[in-house]
């Protein structure tokens, strides 16, 4: 877990905006959510979380979690039996 | 002089009658957010992510669900290390199996007073439960209600919006936070009068009714942590052992080790998770399971357990079937077993 080099700036360059990975493979739902969840109070909004996790259950629960707190899943991803879903942080 | 709107913090199981309370009070202009806690020991989503014969089932928390449906924002709060406390020594014992239902109603609510505090900047006044007096045999008779309330440090700060006009009113019912004329009186056990609230809410598609979210209330599962904590001499336990036990036929044909056998792919995909923790064995020259020896398994053993998991696979009538056991800190081995007759295999082995 931790934030990787691909951050964003604003035009400006002043904002800058931060990519995080979180690993939450073989955790079975909840806990993916609760982990993502718990990373992303640690984050700014405008920053990406990519969660990467095996429980085809976080398809359905991430992307709902995401939905009623104000953030935004903005990429899902299968490699493999592995599932990656970017969340953007909102509010 | 603008009126301060309050704000409730709402204890969401997901099933029906937490999403009916929170609805209430939304009627009556209460903000509300919900607070979830995991216990490890929860129904939702585990069984449907991991066995083939739930596939079909949309694979949904239903805590999730419920805040989706009611615009409330959800916090699910990971409980699982304090909980161990409460299911080791709970102070008013268990129900039917191992279920510590009014310990846990308590620490829950005790753990929603200590989540207002530390979120004190978003201004909660009080919490709500879906708790309905009678329901519950153990945590919901009307005697132990105020216990729940006092012992969790919740007093007067607890609502139950569905039953609340069987109880004396609290401080948001005094303080006319909310209005108590709008509030419900259900008691006892028939679901009716919460199905035709829902009914008139529009609320069709809640989980099933009748349906409890906690594996302690299941006497199959309760049996097979009993025995868990008989094999040990000891009653810890990690997640990971908690998740093992909702998984599998457990058979134990010797006090030391009992084999995990999966019974379908998707519960054999999920223990292969486990290979680098456990000892595994499976059939290489027939189709068949994948199995977990939890335990001490000596190599004395190994042609007894290997002919149990022949008994489970597609060899299971063959004269002989070859056997691998993976251990993590030892060379695989294969052996040739005959597959241990269906009658063979005494009924207490099975967990």
């Amino acid at each position: 877990m931790g934030a990787t080099d691909a951050g964003r700036c604003d035009a400006d360059g002043v904002a800058c905006m931060s990519a995080h990975e979180l690993d939450a493979r073989r955790m079975l739902c909840p806990m993916p959510v609760i982990k993502a969840q718990n990373e992303v109070k640690t984050l700014e909004k405008g920053d990406t979380l990519a969660v990467i996790c095996t429980d085809p259950g976080a398809l359905h629960d991430i992307p709902a979690w995401a939905r009623i707190n104000g953030h935004q899943v903005i990429e899902t991803e299968q490699v493999d039996d592995e599932l990656i879903i970017t969340i953007l942080v909102g509010e | 002089m603008a009126i301060k709107k309050h704000k409730a913090i709402a204890l969401i199981s997901g099933g029906l009658d937490s999403l009916l309370a929170v609805r209430v009070l939304q009627e009556q202009g209460i903000e509300v957010e919900g607070i979830n806690f995991y216990t490890g020991f929860c129904v939702e989503g585990h069984t449907h992510a991991i066995r083939n014969k739930d596939k079909d089932k949309e694979k949904r928390n239903n805590a999730l669900w419920s805040a989706e449906q009611l615009g409330i924002k959800l916090h699910i709060v990971d409980i699982i290390e304090e909980y161990k406390d409460v299911l080791l020594n709970p102070k008013h014992g268990y129900g039917q199996n191992i279920n510590p239902c009014l310990d846990c109603k308590t620490f829950m609510v005790s753990k929603a007073v200590e989540w207002i505090h530390e979120n004190r900047k978003d201004g909660f006044d009080f919490i709500i439960t879906g708790e309905v007096m009678g329901q519950r045999p153990m945590s919901q008779r009307k005697e132990v209600m105020p216990i729940v309330a006092e012992e969790s440090g919740a007093d007067d700060l607890l609502l139950r919006p569905l039953c609340a006009k069987n109880l004396a009113p609290t401080k948001p019912e005094r303080e006319g936070w909310v209005d108590r004329e709008r509030l419900f009186g259900f008691s006892g056990r028939s679901r009716k009068p919460q199905m035709a609230l829902a009914a008139e809410y529009g609320f069709e598609d809640y989980a099933s009714p009748a349906g409890g979210c906690c594996f302690l209330t299941d006497k199959s599962y309760s049996d097979k942590l009993v025995d868990l904590w008989d094999s040990r001499g000891s009653r810890e336990y990690e997640l990971d052992d908690i998740m093992l036990l909702k998984v599998g036929r457990h058979i134990r044909p010797k006090p030391e080790f009992k084999l995990i056998v999966s019974r379908d792919a998707g519960e054999g995909q999920f223990l292969t998770g486990y290979r680098n923790q456990y000892t595994t064995i499976e059939s290489v020259s027939h189709n068949g399971p994948l199995v977990l020896v939890d335990g001490k398994m000596e190599a004395a053993d190994m042609p007894l357990a290997a002919a149990i998991v022949a008994r489970y696979g597609q060899g299971r009538e063959a004269e002989k079937v070859e056997i691998a056991i993976t251990s993590p800190k030892a060379e695989p081995s294969n052996i040739w077993v005959q597959p241990m007759r269906v009658d063979a295999m005494p009924m207490e082995w099975h967990v």
